[in-house]
């Protein structure tokens, strides 16, 4: 509960952040809402030297629209993301799943940055990253990057983010003609993080068949993934009930659920197949 | 008639200070040249310690010294327990340890440096070469052959068999219809009150006085002590209790770091602060519950029980602490519940494990109590197909009944069941809830509906039966203004007896709320107390100060007298904050008046002493026992085995009621713990002896969202043994709650075949049970 000794540093700006990340590489940890990093450190599970505080940077906070898409700046905080206006009429999928994390506090502190870059197996926004079919921008002193959300989540804490880089933006698509979006989540009980988070993008056409859709999934898996064998069992099918119970029943294919003391593997998964199956029915009804 | 306050839903007059941030516990307190203490505590669950090299830890940035087992052995006495039991084994318990460690966070070196970040590197400088040795979790085990001893000297882990009995267990099953049996488990717990645990301790070498802040329960009690673990004489000990976060009976204790502090600024002649983690209150602060049980039923074809056959282990952990081996003898006493159960036998076998104690938590043996019968009950109401209410108006004793003799030796001071039961009923609309509940059946629905029936016993308690004496003291300290000050020798951490006793003053003295102020916690300031537990604060300490009072009354009554020239004090009422003449209330005088009066000292009645106050020591004559009905309703999603409440009534008597205000946020937050070992808690070690929920991340206390409507109400039977009728609440909810809970679960898994499933009753744990039916 008391963290070993670091240096502390807090940059007025991106550039200033970026520089001082090329200078101490690994020995450097950066610190967003600090609602991840700093448990760990106080349990000397890290024991960065230096912290580089993106406190002071504030370019890296913004909700904009740009064209068919919306500019997320990945030192937004969640509440933030829960309160848009903007994010409720054209993604209300992420708001609603920036409302489901944590608690007020949690929210007040957390960023969308430190959540993504953090890759807890566990975390809500992976899973409506995923369905959205978000893009991430990665900024280093050599330059920038795009990285699909797909190829983000690596495993289990690890994203494809390289030593140097510093997460600036999440780009998603607003919300399509025809669209349904859900998130829904069980809370593992004492931590309030995802036991099975399943969030849904659901086209369907006006006969009710659906046109397309995007099923993301945390809590699971060591990450978050996006269950296509559902996706498949439901593109270009009527939406009834039995299509949804046999699509969500492959809510876990290939995939080894993981198993701790709140919930088995078999449990695990048995939560997925039946909240993928709420879930795109909620989605299905909200478009 | 002025204003009354008893009775009244007054807010409390501690929650200002509380709510602003401006109270000072143990944490806030800040003493000149002030250093740190971290503790190493062991790793491992059981363990020979080869080596404890400290050097490199001493020589560290900051370090001022360091100390282990056997450099302090010599001048800390153990750790003490107060219980005891025939033929019970005491474990040798240092401050650090010596040549064992016997459970993961057992303390075996600490670290003083200037700051307590630099305490903390230290400690991981210590080197501790161990041994490890199998590690014993399980209790069952612990008792079998063959298993690893925690203590060798003892070469047993049967730290005692207890027994209780009362009329003709064996004629109870040979005349009884059916006999139901049940194993049952109460799952062991962590208090998690909301401030850990701290101490800073002070020196003052020119008064040779020790100063002990800690976060406790009772400061008297810890004072004695600590002068014997010390050496100290106990007039140069002052424990202050500043503002207690919670204790919720796990600091109803004496912990080594309370000694082990004040030995480091004797020693170290600077003052010294420890805090608590959170991840060492997990391990190192005590446990609850933690008790397994065989229960055997007899009884008739109409309900009636016969008699219960008991065999209880309690999983007691490696070491005593205080009141480690007396918890459970609290659950043999009211093993019979609210119930007329003539024939009782209780065998209780207490097992040391490789885990940390376990000791009173909230309740404290009688939840335990009510669960196991009350489990009971809705088990012999399903064998025998009868509703779970028959079974228990079946078994109430009648109100004229009391005071109600048990077979395990009580006398129910004052009781009306059948009527909290119906009272409960009618608010939840037993009878229709229970056609709904057939109806939603045919839907696919499951709701369940659970009743917990309880009596607990309280106001702990008459002195025969507390190692430690069991009355409580007060003294009433009217000050020349005529503002009152009450030293209670309870100490209230949240109950808010700050807000009752000032109650009880104003109504008896006829000043303002605002006029009186409560000092409790400070072994320098209040004349010796028991302290603050086992609903005890305001049955026994409220007496206390209502005797004191009416000392005050009778002096000031007789001054008044002498002031108003009459000579027969008969004839001197005291109403609403003045002294008058019965037959001439003309002649008055305030109390005010009569106060000030009694300092000034120019005209006093022939031998009476100057000053108005006085103090009382209340020794009750019998425990009190509150009683009640509560009524959880839920539904179980049999999908996923997702448990939501529909319906909470909680019908309690807890005797005259001072505060309703106080007796609902007491039943509340009761429930709310009751939750939680309903449905989420459980302190899980692995077989190695590691704590898996070590931390607020893993182990699950309830949360507001998860906590339903709670409809509270009151039946008001008050008790014969203190004059105000109080009989306690602190408890009530964590002892009725926890089997209306389950049973409502259990109930709706009925259509499933499910009879019994152990706490804490998780979906995954429901899930299966419904697939496996
Ligand atoms: C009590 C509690 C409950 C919680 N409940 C939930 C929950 O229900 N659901 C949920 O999803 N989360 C939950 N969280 C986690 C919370 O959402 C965190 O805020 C989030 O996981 C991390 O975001 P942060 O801004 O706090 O990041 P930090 O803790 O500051 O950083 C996390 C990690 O990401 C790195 N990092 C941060 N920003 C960047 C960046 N821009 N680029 C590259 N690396 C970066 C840091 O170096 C660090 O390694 C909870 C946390 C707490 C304390």
């Amino acid at each position: 509960m008391i963290p070993t000794a670091f240096e502390y540093f807090r940059p007025a700006n991106l550039s200033e952040a970026l520089a001082l990340l090329e200078q101490y590489k690994d020995e450097a940890k950066l610190l967003a809402g600090g609602h991840s990093l700093i448990p760990l450190m106080k349990l000397r599970l890290a024991q960065p030297q230096y912290v580089i505080d993106l406190g002071g940077v504030k370019e890296l906070s913004y909700i904009r629209e740009s064209g068919e898409h919306l500019l997320i700046g990945a030192m937004t905080r969640h509440v933030d993301v829960e309160t848009s206006e903007m994010l409720r009429q054209r993604c209300p999928l992420l708001a609603e799943t920036a409302h489901r994390i944590g608690d007020v506090q949690v929210r007040n502190m957390g960023t969308i940055g430190g959540s993504l870059a953090h890759a807890d197996p566990a975390a809500d926004y992976p899973a409506a990253i995923l369905a959205l079919g978000a893009e991430l921008r990665a900024v280093s002193t050599k330059g920038e990057r795009w990285i699909r959300a797909e190829d983000f989540f690596v495993d289990m804490l690890t994203t494809a983010l390289q030593p140097g880089e510093i997460l600036v933006e999440v780009k998603v698509p607003a919300l399509g003609p025809r669209t349904g979006t859900a998130y829904v989540k069980v809370a593992q009980k004492a931590s309030g993080f995802a036991l099975c988070g399943v969030a849904v993008v659901l086209a369907v056409d006006p006969n009710g068949v659906c046109q397309d859709v995007a099923v993301g999934i945390t809590g699971i898996a060591p990450k978050a993934y996006r269950a296509r064998a559902v996706e498949e069992a439901l593109r270009g099918r009527a939406l009834d009930a039995s299509v949804i119970a046999n699509a969500s029943a492959k809510a876990t294919e290939g995939i080894d659920p993981l198993e701790d003391l709140h919930a088995s593997a078999e449990y695990r998964a048995h939560l997925a197949r039946v909240w993928c199956r709420r879930a795109i029915e909620q989605a299905r009804e909200s478009v | 008639m002025g204003k009354k306050f008893v009775g009244e839903p007054i807010p409390r007059v501690e929650d200002h200070r509380l709510i602003t941030g401006r109270s000072q516990y143990v944490d806030d307190i800040v003493r000149p040249r002030m250093v740190y203490a971290a503790i190493l505590r062991s790793i491992y669950a059981h363990a020979r310690l080869k080596a404890v090299n400290v050097e490199k830890a001493r020589q560290a940035p900051g370090v001022i010294a360091v100390f282990t087992g056997a450099d302090v052995r010599e001048a800390i006495g153990p750790v003490p327990v107060a219980s005891r039991l025939p033929d019970l084994k005491i474990p040798k318990h240092p401050v650090l340890a010596l040549e064992k460690v016997h459970y993961v966070g057992e303390p075996i070196a600490v670290v003083v440096a200037g700051d307590r970040y630099l305490a903390r590197d230290a400690v991981d400088m210590i080197e501790v070469e161990y041994e490890p040795l199998e590690a014993v979790v399980d209790p069952e085990r612990a008792i079998a052959e063959g298993a690893p001893i925690v203590h060798e000297e003892f070469g047993t882990n049967v730290a005692f068999v207890w027994r209780l009995s009362g009329g003709d267990i064996e004629r109870a099953f040979r005349e009884a219809d059916v006999v139901v049996s049940q194993r049952m488990v109460n799952q062991r717990l962590i208090p998690v009150a909301m401030e850990p645990r701290g101490v800073v301790a002070e020196y003052l070498p020119g008064e040779g006085q020790l100063t002990v802040w800690t976060s406790t329960q009772i400061p008297h009690l810890l004072r004695t002590q600590l002068a014997t673990m010390l050496g100290l004489a106990e007039n140069r000990l002052r424990v202050i209790a500043p503002e207690v976060g919670g204790g919720f009976g796990s600091k109803l204790n004496v912990y080594a770091e309370e000694a082990l502090v004040g030995y480091l600024a004797m020693r170290l002649g600077r003052p010294v602060k420890w805090i608590e983690t959170r991840r060492e209150n997990f391990l190192s602060t005590t446990h609850g519950r933690g008790q397994i049980a065989e229960v055997e039923a007899a009884v008739k074809r109409d309900g009636t029980v016969l008699g219960l056959r008991y065999k209880i282990i309690q999983d007691l952990g490696a070491y005593h602490q205080l009141l480690t081996p007396a918890i459970p003898t609290l659950t043999g006493l009211m093993a019979t519940g609210p119930y007329k159960i003539p024939n009782l036998h209780v065998q209780i076998v207490g097992a040391f494990t490789n885990k940390m104690a376990t000791d009173a938590y909230r309740g404290a043996g009688r939840p335990e109590a009510t669960y196991w019968l009350e489990r009971m009950m809705d088990r012999i109401a399903g064998e025998l197909g009868l509703d779970p209410v028959q079974v228990r108006m079946r078994n109430f004793p009648q109100p004229e009944e009391f005071p109600f003799p048990t077979a395990s030796g009580l006398a129910y001071d004052s009781g009306n069941y059948h009527q909290a039961l119906r009272r409960a009923m009618e608010l939840v609309g037993y009878e229709k809830l229970r056609q709904e509940q057939q109806q939603l059946r045919q839907q696919g629905r499951y709701l369940g509906i659970g009743i917990s029936t309880y009596v607990e016993i309280c106001a702990l308690g008459p002195s025969p039966a507390l190692p430690a004496g069991g009355w409580e003291s007060a003294t009433v300290r009217v000050e020349p203004t005529g503002k009152v000050t009450v030293l209670t020798g309870a100490s209230p951490h949240g109950q808010g007896q700050e807000t009752a006793f000032a109650q009880i003053v104003a109504d008896e003295l006829g000043v303002e709320l605002a006029d009186v102020r409560v000092i409790h916690g400070d072994t320098a300031i209040v004349q010796y107390g028991i302290g603050t537990f086992g609903s005890r604060a305001t049955a026994v300490g409220g007496t206390a100060v209502y005797g004191a009072l009416q000392k005050v009354k009778e002096k000031a009554t007789h001054l008044a007298a002498h002031l108003l020239g009459e000579e027969n004090v008969a004839n001197v009422a005291f109403e609403d904050g003045h002294f008058f003449l019965k037959d001439n209330p003309e002649r008055r005088m305030t109390f005010h008046e009569v106060a000030l009066a009694a300092y000034l000292a120019k005209n006093l009645p022939p031998g009476v002493e100057p000053g108005l106050e006085a103090t009382y020591f209340f020794e009750p004559s019998n425990f009190t026992f509150p009683f009640g009905a509560h009524i959880a309703v839920v539904e179980v999603d049999p999908e996923t085995g997702d448990v939501q409440f529909r319906r909470y009534v909680a019908v309690d008597d807890c005797g005259r009621v001072l505060n309703p205000l106080l007796v609902d946020g007491q039943v509340h937050g009761g429930i709310v713990q009751s939750l939680g070992q309903a449905l989420l808690e459980e302190a899980v070690y692995d077989e190695s002896g590691q704590l898996v929920t070590g931390e607020l991340t893993e182990y699950a206390i309830p949360k507001a969202t998860d906590v339903p409507w709670l409809e509270t109400d009151r039946t008001e039977t008050p008790s014969p043994v203190n004059p105000l009728g109080i009989k306690g609440v602190g408890e009530a909810g964590t002892i009725a709650a926890t089997p209306a809970i389950v049973n409502a679960v259990l109930d709706a898994l009925a259509p499933f075949g499910v009879q019994h499933l152990d706490m804490p009753l998780r979906p995954e744990k429901i899930w299966r049970a419904i697939r496996g039916a």
